[in-house]
C-alpha cells in the first residue's frame, strides 16, 4: 500500500467512515506489520493535534465574533479607558498608603518628641520644698542611726524622709508657721535645728494661703524665752532690704535681697514678689526685713526666670492663726510683733534668729 | 436545579461547536470578568483577551468529554479568569500582591495548567505552519482547519480534480508532520 493510500485509510480510519469490512482489514494490517502500525500511530496523533489546532482557530475566531456582535447589541458594556493618572493612583496605591501612613507616625513622633523635649514656654510657679534623693535618704538613716543609738530615734521604721523645707517659730512656745506645701502627704513630721530633732505635729493647714502651723510635741524641746523677731501685718515697700534664712541644704542658708514687687504670681494680692536667690528646701522660710521683722514666707519662684520668688505675706499668718484660735485649745498663741534685734549688725542678727528657723522633713 | 440543567445543555451545545451556546455563555459572563480585570489594573482589551482564553478553557474541557461541572458556570469562569490574570499580571511584572475578588472561586489550577500545554503544543503547530510557506499553507488550512471539501478546494485552488488536490493536501501534510515532530524533538531535547 502507498504512504498516500495509507494516510487517507487513517484519515477515514479516524472519521469513522470506513466499513465493517474494510476497517477489520485494516486493523488486521496494523496487527500485521508493526511499521504500518507506527504510522498509524503518529499520523492519527498528528492529525488530532491538527484538529484540535483547527478546532480553537475556528472557535477563537466565532469567539472574536461573537463579542463584535454583542458589542454591537449592547449587550456587553464597551469600557471607556480611564485616565492615566486614576491609573497610576490605582497602581500605586498601597505604595502611597504606605509612604503616607510612615511620613504620619513620623511627623506625630518627632511632634510628640518636640513637644515632650521643648521647655514649656508658659511660665508656671515652682513650690521650693526640697526631694530628698534615695540616697540622702540612706546616707540620713545611717547617720541617725549612729546618732541615735544613744537617743530614741524620733523615725518611724519603714518611712523615709522625702521631701525638706524651712520652718520658723511664731510663738516660743513651740509654733511654727510653714508651707502647707511643704508637709503635704507626710506621715511623720520632724524639725530640725543645729542639728537637733524634734517631733512636730501640724494642727493647722490652711490650703488656701498655702500655710500650716505645726506644734512641736516633744518632750526634749525647751521653749524659748521669747523670740528676736516680731511681724509685720503692714507687708514691705518696694526696694526694701530684705533677708531670708532656709534650708535648701541640710545647713542653714542665708540670702539677701529685695521687694520687687507687692503682688505675687499672676497678680495674687496674698503673696509678694522678691529678688532673692532661693532653691528648692527655702519654702517656709522666713522673709526679714532689715529690722529683723518678718515680712513673709517664702513659697514659690516663677520657673524659666531668674529672680522671680513668691512669699506669702506676714498678714496672712495672721489670719491664719485667728482662724485656728476659734479653737480654744490655741488661744494662748502669740504673734509678737516687736523685734529685739532691730538695729543689730546682720551677723548678729542671724545668730539670734537662726535657732528659731527650723529644717522641716516629712516621712512617708 | 433548573439553572444546572441548563447550564449542562449550554456546555453540550458548545462541545458541538453550537454558536447560540457560546454567544449565550459568552453574554451572559463577559461583563462580570471585565469588571474583575478593570478593577485590577486592566483595560478593557486585556479583559476580552482573558475571558476569550476562559471560554476556550471551557470549550475544549466540554469537548474532552469528561467535564462535570461541580460548581456554577459562572463561578467556574470566574476562578479561570481571576487565575489567568494573576499568570498575566504575574509575567508582565505588575502584580503587586493580590488580584481582589469579591466573588468565591473553585480551584482551577489543574485547568490552568493542562491549557497551558495545549497552548505549547498549538504554537508550535502554529509555528510549523507558518514555516510550511504557500500553498501547502492555505491547502492544509482549508482542508483541515475550515473543514471545506476537497472538490471544493480543488476548484478554488485552481487543481484540475479533487485527487491531484487529494496527492498535493498529502505531500504537504507530510512536510507539516516532518517539521512539526522535528520541533517537538528539538523542545524537548532543550
Amino acid at each position: 500500500m502507498e504512504d498516500s493510500q495509507l494516510q487517507d485509510a487513517v484519515e477515514r480510519f479516524l472519521k469513522g467512515e470506513m466499513g465493517e469490512a474494510e476497517r477489520a482489514h485494516f486493523e488486521q494490517l496494523r496487527k500485521s506489520n508493526p511499521e504500518i502500525d507506527q504510522f498509524v500511530v503518529e499520523t492519527s496523533l498528528f492529525l488530532t493535534r491538527l484538529n484540535e489546532f483547527g478546532d480553537r482557530k475556528q472557535f477563537q475566531s466565532s469567539l472574536q465574533e461573537i463579542h463584535t456582535d454583542l458589542l454591537e447589541a449592547g449587550a456587553i458594556k464597551p469600557v471607556v479607558n480611564k485616565a492615566k493618572v486614576t491609573d497610576l493612583f490605582k497602581k500605586y496605591r498601597r505604595v502611597w498608603a504606605v509612604a503616607a501612613s510612615i511620613a504620619g507616625i513620623i511627623a506625630i513622633t518627632i511632634s510628640g518628641l518636640m513637644a515632650y523635649f521643648t521647655p514649656n514656654s508658659q511660665p508656671q510657679i515652682e513650690q521650693l520644698r526640697r526631694e530628698v534623693s534615695r540616697l540622702k535618704t540612706q546616707t540620713n538613716i545611717l547617720t541617725n542611726e549612729v546618732r541615735d543609738s544613744a537617743k530614741i530615734t524620733r523615725v518611724p521604721q519603714n518611712e523615709i524622709f522625702k521631701f525638706g523645707g524651712t520652718g520658723f517659730l511664731i510663738d516660743a512656745k513651740g509654733y511654727l508657721v510653714t508651707n502647707a506645701h511643704v508637709i503635704k502627704d507626710a506621715k511623720t513630721i520632724i524639725v530640725q535645728s543645729r542639728g537637733q530633732e524634734f517631733k512636730a505635729a501640724a494642727v493647722k493647714i490652711d490650703l488656701d494661703r498655702d500655710l500650716a502651723i505645726l506644734k512641736i510635741e516633744d518632750r526634749d524641746f525647751k521653749p524659748f524665752a521669747s523670740l528676736p523677731y516680731g511681724f509685720k501685718k503692714t507687708g514691705a515697700d518696694l526696694g526694701e532690704q530684705i533677708f531670708t534664712l532656709g534650708f535648701p541644704r541640710d545647713e542653714i542658708v542665708y540670702g539677701e535681697g529685695y521687694m520687687s514687687a507687692s503682688t505675687g504670681f499672676n497678680g495674687d494680692t496674698m503673696s509678694c514678689q522678691i529678688a532673692v536667690a532661693a532653691n528648692p528646701g527655702n519654702s517656709g522660710g522666713p522673709v526679714f526685713n532689715r529690722n529683723g521683722e518678718v515680712i513673709g514666707i517664702l513659697s514659690t519662684r516663677q520657673t524659666q526666670t531668674q529672680g522671680f520668688v513668691f512669699a506669702v505675706t506676714a498678714k496672712n499668718i495672721f489670719k491664719s492663726l485667728e482662724d485656728l484660735k476659734k479653737d480654744t485649745v490655741y488661744q494662748d498663741i502669740k504673734m509678737n510683733t516687736l523685734s529685739s534685734v532691730k538695729g543689730m549688725e546682720r551677723p548678729q542678727q542671724i545668730k539670734k534668729i537662726e535657732d528659731c528657723v527650723f529644717l522641716v522633713k516629712t516621712y512617708q | 436545579m433548573n439553572t444546572a440543567i441548563q447550564e449542562k445543555e449550554l456546555l453540550k451545545g458548545l462541545a458541538k461547536n453550537d454558536k447560540k451556546a457560546a454567544e449565550t455563555i459568552y453574554k451572559d459572563n463577559y461583563n462580570m470578568v471585565q469588571t474583575l480585570i478593570i478593577n485590577n489594573n486592566g483595560s478593557a482589551d486585556d479583559a476580552r483577551d482573558i475571558f476569550q482564553e476562559t471560554m476556550i478553557v471551557l470549550y475544549e474541557k466540554a469537548r474532552s468529554g469528561v467535564f462535570e461541572l461541580n460548581c456554577q458556570l459562572k463561578t467556574y469562569l470566574y476562578s479561570v479568569s481571576r487565575r489567568l490574570w494573576l499568570k498575566r499580571l504575574q509575567q508582565l511584572q505588575k502584580y503587586h500582591g493580590r488580584v481582589e475578588s469579591m466573588a468565591e472561586t473553585v480551584p482551577v489550577e489543574e485547568e490552568i495548567e493542562n491549557h497551558e500545554q495545549r497552548n505549547t503544543q498549538f504554537l508550535a503547530m502554529e509555528k510549523s505552519l507558518m514555516s510550511l510557506g504557500e500553498p501547502c499553507k492555505s491547502l492544509l488550512e482549508a482542508y483541515y482547519l475550515q473543514k471545506r471539501s476537497m472538490t471544493e478546494i480543488a476548484s478554488s485552488f485552481g487543481y484540475t480534480n479533487a485527487d491531484n488536490a487529494k496527492n498535493q493536501k498529502y505531500k504537504c501534510l507530510n512536510r507539516l508532520k516532518k517539521i512539526f515532530f522535528a520541533q517537538h524533538k528539538n523542545n524537548n531535547g532543550q
